[in-house]
C-alpha cells in the first residue's frame, strides 16, 4: 500500500509537471491579455511531432530534439501571433473561444493529413529508460527525468521572472498594462517574447510527454480541459498558483485512474466543477 | 442586431416568415429523396434555437449544451427501449429530464465570469459523456443504445424507412417549439434577457434579478435540448454516446454562429447550411471539411459574426439603398 502510494505520487508529480509546463503559457496568455485561447494544445501537439519527427525519421539525438521542438514552437506562437492573436485581443471573448477552436480544428486536420489518425509510438532513448528501486519502489527513469526537467524549467522561469529586468516588466504588464505602458515598457513587445516561450514551453511539454500523454491529431482536444484547468484553478498571477494547480491534479488524476479506474476521467471533470464553484478566482490568489 | 431586424419592414417579415415555413412543410415534395437528412436538419436547427437563448440572448458562453441533448436522447431512448415506445410522452419525459438537469447545473454555470462559465459547461458536458460510458448496462456504453422500438406516431403514423413521419413530427415539433420561442423572445422576459447579455450591471441596478433570469434561460433552454435530443433518437431509433460529445457542443456553437445569433431563425438557417454542407463535404473527405471548417469560423470572425442572415441583411438593405439611388 505504501509503495503503491510512493510509486503514484511519483508517477502523478511527473504528469503534473507536464502539465505545468504546456500549461504556463496559457496562464500568460490568459493573465496579460485576458485572452482565451483554446488553440494551446496544438502547440503541444506540434512540439510532440517535431520530437517524434526529429527522433524517429531523422535520428537526432535526444539532447538537440527537445530544444528543437521548443524552438519550432515558439516560432510557430510568434507567426500566429502576428497573424491572427493580436487582432483578437480586444475581441469578445466569444470571438476568441470561436477563433480559436477554428484553429484547433485546422490544427486537427493538418496532423490528420500528414501523420495518421493513430497514436505515434515513441522510443525513448536507452538512457532513460528502465527501472531504478530505490526505498523499495521501482521508480520509472523517465519519470524521474521528466521531474528532474521540470523542476530545473521552474527555477529558471522562476529566477527570469523576479530577477531580471524583463521579468519585471512581465509582472508590471500583468499587474497593471496601462500604467505599464505609460512608464514606457513596451507592453505589446513584451507580450509577444511571453507569448513566444509560453508556445515554446507548450511544445517542450509536448515533445517531453509524448510518452506519459501520448500523442495523435486530437492532442489539442483531449488536454485542453487539463490546461485550462491548471490556469483557472492556479490562478494567472503568479507561477506558484499553476505549479501548485497542475501537481495536484497530476497526482489525483493518476490516483484516480490507479486506484479506481472504472471512473477514470470522470474525477478530474467533477473536481473541476466543484473547484470552479467553490473557488472561482482561483487557488492561490495574490489579492 | 435589434437594429438589423427594424431593416425589413413589418409585412415583408411576416411574408419572409410565412415562406420559409411554407418551404419546410413543402419539403415532402421538394426533397423527397432527403427527408431522412432534412429531419437532422430541423433536429439541429431546434438545438441552435435552444442554444441560441443561451448564447444569442442570455449572453452564456457555453461548450456543454450537448449534455441536455444527450440526457433527452438517453431519457427517450431508454424508454422507447423498456417498453414506453408512445412518442409524445416519450417527448415531454425527456423534456422534463433535461429541464430538471439544467435547472439543477444553471446554478453552478450562472456563476462566475466568461473563462469560468465555459470551463463549468465543458465539463458537465464532459462529465455526462464519461458517465453514459461508464454505465453501459444503461447507455449500451460504446456500442449506443440498440432495440429501441417506437409505437406509431398518434398511433397512426409509422416510422417509415424513407423518414416520411420523422420529417413530419419533426418539422410540427420545431414549428411548435419556434412559435413559443418567438412569443417569448419579444416577451419582457426575452427583452430582459437581451439587456442581460448588452449590460448585466446596468440591469442589476436597474432592479432585474439578474441570476433568476439566467437561470430560468438556461433551464429553458435545456427543455429545448432535451426535445432536440429526444426526437433525434426517436426518428433513428437509436442512441450513441456521441450525443454527448463535445463535438456536438462545438458543432451547435458553430451552427448557431454560420445562422447568426440573437435573430431567432440564425439556429435553423445555419443548420440547414452547415449539415448540407457537410453532406456533400464531408462524404469528399473528413480532414477536409474539419480543415476547412476551422478556417472558415476564423474567418468568420475576423470579417464579420452575424452569419448567414447577417449577410442577407446586408444585402436587402444594400439593395433598397440601390433602389432609393435609381429612382433619384
Amino acid at each position: 500500500m505504501i509503495t503503491s502510494l510512493l510509486g503514484v505520487l511519483f508517477d502523478g508529480l511527473a504528469y503534473g509537471m507536464l502539465l505545468f509546463l504546456i500549461s504556463v503559457g496559457l496562464s500568460v496568455t490568459l493573465g496579460l491579455m485576458n485572452f482565451i485561447n483554446l488553440a494551446h494544445g496544438a502547440f503541444g501537439m506540434l512540439g510532440g511531432y517535431v520530437c517524434v519527427i526529429a527522433l524517429q525519421y531523422w535520428g537526432l539525438p535526444y539532447s538537440l530534439v527537445l530544444p528543437a521542438a521548443f524552438v519550432v514552437s515558439a516560432a510557430a506562437g510568434l507567426l500566429l501571433e502576428q497573424l491572427l492573436y493580436r487582432h483578437l485581443y480586444r475581441r469578445s471573448h466569444l470571438d476568441q473561444v470561436l477563433a480559436t477552436i477554428g484553429l484547433t480544428f485546422m490544427a486537427i486536420a493538418t496532423a490528420t493529413y500528414f501523420f495518421g489518425p493513430l497514436q505515434q509510438p515513441l522510443q525513448v532513448p536507452k538512457f532513460l529508460s528502465g527501472q531504478i528501486s530505490a526505498l523499495g519502489v521501482d521508480l520509472n527513469i523517465y519519470r524521474g527525468f521528466l521531474l528532474a526537467v521540470g523542476v530545473a524549467l521552474t527555477v529558471a522561469l522562476t529566477l527570469a521572472l523576479e530577477r531580471t529586468r524583463f521579468g519585471a516588466s512581465v509582472r508590471a504588464a500583468v499587474d497593471k498594462p496601462r500604467v505599464a505602458e505609460g512608464l514606457g515598457i513596451r507592453v505589446g513587445l513584451v507580450f509577444q517574447i511571453t507569448f513566444a516561450v509560453g508556445c515554446g514551453l507548450a511544445g517542450l511539454g509536448g515533445a517531453l510527454g509524448v510518452q506519459v500523454l501520448g500523442l495523435d491529431p486530437l492532442f489539442p482536444l483531449k488536454f485542453i480541459v487539463y490546461f485550462l484547468l491548471v490556469v483557472a484553478v492556479g490562478g494567472t498571477s503568479t507561477l506558484k498558483g499553476p505549479l501548485y494547480a497542475a501537481l495536484l491534479l497530476g497526482v489525483i488524476d493518476v490516483a484516480g485512474k490507479y486506484y479506481v479506474p472504472e471512473i477514470g476521467a470522470f474525477i478530474i471533470y467533477a473536481m473541476m466543477v466543484i473547484l470552479l464553484v467553490v473557488r472561482p478566482q482561483g487557488l492561490v490568489s495574490r489579492r | 442586431m435589434s437594429t438589423a431586424r427594424s431593416e425589413l419592414a413589418p409585412v415583408q417579415r411576416r411574408i419572409a416568415e410565412i415562406g420559409f415555413w411554407v418551404v419546410l412543410a413543402a419539403g415532402f415534395w421538394l426533397w423527397p429523396a432527403y427527408l431522412a437528412l432534412w429531419s437532422q436538419i430541423l433536429i439541429a436547427g431546434l438545438f441552435a434555437l435552444s442554444y441560441d437563448v443561451v448564447l444569442g440572448y442570455a449572453g452564456i458562453v457555453s461548450l456543454g449544451h450537448a449534455a441536455y441533448f444527450g440526457i433527452g436522447a438517453y431519457t427517450a431512448g431508454v424508454l422507447s427501449k423498456h417498453g414506453w415506445g408512445e412518442p409524445l410522452s416519450g417527448l415531454l419525459l425527456a423534456a422534463l429530464g433535461a429541464g430538471v438537469t439544467g435547472f439543477l447545473t444553471s446554478f453552478l454555470v450562472v456563476r462566475g465570469k466568461d473563462l469560468t462559465r465555459l470551463m463549468v459547461t465543458t465539463g458537465i458536458g464532459l462529465l455526462l459523456y464519461e458517465l453514459a460510458n461508464r454505465l453501459p448496462d444503461i447507455t449500451g456504453g460504446n456500442d449506443g443504445l440498440i432495440g429501441m422500438e417506437m409505437s406509431p406516431l398518434l398511433g397512426m403514423f409509422h416510422f417509415d424507412m424513407y423518414g416520411r413521419t420523422a420529417y413530419g413530427y419533426s418539422l410540427a415539433v420545431t414549428f411548435v417549439l419556434f412559435l413559443v420561442m418567438r412569443r417569448l423572445v419579444h416577451s419582457p422576459f426575452g427583452l430582459s434577457l437581451r439587456g442581460l447579455r448588452d449590460n448585466p450591471g446596468r440591469m442589476l441596478v436597474l432592479g432585474y434579478p439578474v441570476h433568476r433570469r439566467l437561470i430560468g434561460a438556461y433551464t429553458f433552454a435545456a427543455v429545448y435540448a432535451g426535445i432536440a435530443g429526444a426526437l433525434l433518437a426517436q426518428t433513428t431509433q437509436f442512441v450513441g454516446t456521441e450525443v454527448l460529445s463535445f463535438d456536438r457542443s462545438a458543432d451547435v456553437m458553430v451552427i448557431l454562429i454560420v445562422g447568426g445569433t440573437g435573430m431567432l431563425y440564425g439556429g435553423l438557417v445555419g443548420a440547414a447550411v452547415f449539415m448540407i454542407a457537410q453532406h456533400y463535404l464531408s462524404d469528399i473527405n473528413a480532414v477536409y471539411w474539419q480543415f476547412w471548417l476551422g478556417a472558415f469560423l476564423i474567418a468568420v470572425v475576423m470579417f464579420g459574426r452575424d452569419g448567414v442572415l447577417g449577410a442577407c441583411l446586408r444585402l436587402s438593405r444594400a439593395w433598397a439603398r440601390y433602389k432609393v439611388a435609381a429612382k433619384i
